[in-house]
């Protein structure tokens, strides 16, 4: 008697790798699911649990179900895209210099010069400066990792 | 600011549309000043990149307010620097 298909194997692959992609393609443009990837844990959650019950019922059900090769193969690389993704974001995010050196709350930032994106010279202390009849402005310095 | 090129933060801002002054630092002088370099990364020869960090700074030149993060896929959010600025007193 020929075992019928078994696609919950594939099916959990697939939700492990959505849940991966996801997260980059869809999931980083909202602050509430890219800081906790969160809706990626349950994606994961849920392609895990799909892949264990096929491989619960390709090998406790040999006669019924088939899967006992493939089943396993691609619950190897959905643990793989699991642990890669956990890697990326909870290790390799996280490896950042102590900068222990940067200006803290009631230092002085220290002044520099650098072009804008059109070139021009600016410098902090002439941001900071009061024009004629103001008192000065407040500035944000936001630090980019670039790379555009 | 960032450690990219002059043309490239040109072309980065025309996309994406911002329109604050935004300062190129390709040379990490900046960075290396402020302790906010992190070596080996970025391209091979280069100083390295921005570890990231907001830094609100009063009009005497003081940080009154900074945020260095300890994943870089978490920065401020808008809100948070708005309620740093807020708790400071308009001088009247």
């Amino acid at each position: 008697m020929a075992s019928s298909r078994n696609f919950l194997p594939l099916a959990g692959f697939v939700v492990c790798l959505l849940g991966f992609i996801s997260y980059f393609v869809l999931f980083y443009r909202y602050p509430v699911t890219w800081d906790v990837p969160w809706a990626n844990w349950l994606l994961f959650a849920a392609g895990l649990g799909l892949l264990g019950a096929g491989l619960f019922r390709a090998f406790r059900h040999p006669e019924v179900y088939r899967g006992r090769v493939s089943g396993p193969i691609l619950g190897v690389l959905s643990v793989a895209v699991v642990v890669f993704f956990l890697l990326v974001t909870l290790v390799g995010s996280r490896r950042l210099p102590v900068s222990a050196g940067a200006p803290k709350v009631g230092e002085k930032a220290p002044d520099f010069v650098l072009p804008d994106a059109q070139g021009r010279p600016v410098r902090l202390s002439g941001l900071l400066a009061p024009a004629a009849g103001s008192r000065g402005s407040w500035v944000l310095l936001i630090f980019y990792r670039g790379y555009w | 600011m960032s450690v990219d090129p002059v043309e490239t933060t040109r072309a980065h801002l025309a996309k994406v549309g911002w329109t604050y002054t935004f300062l190129a630092d390709p040379q990490a002088d900046v960075l290396r000043r402020y302790d906010l370099l992190q070596p080996g990364e970025g391209r091979a020869g280069t100083a390295g990149i921005a570890r990231p960090a907001e830094l609100l700074v009063d009009p005497t030149g003081t940080v009154r307010w900074r945020d260095l993060t300890d994943d870089f896929r978490v920065r401020a959010r808008p809100e948070s620097v708005l309620a740093a600025f807020d708790r400071f007193p308009s001088p009247t």
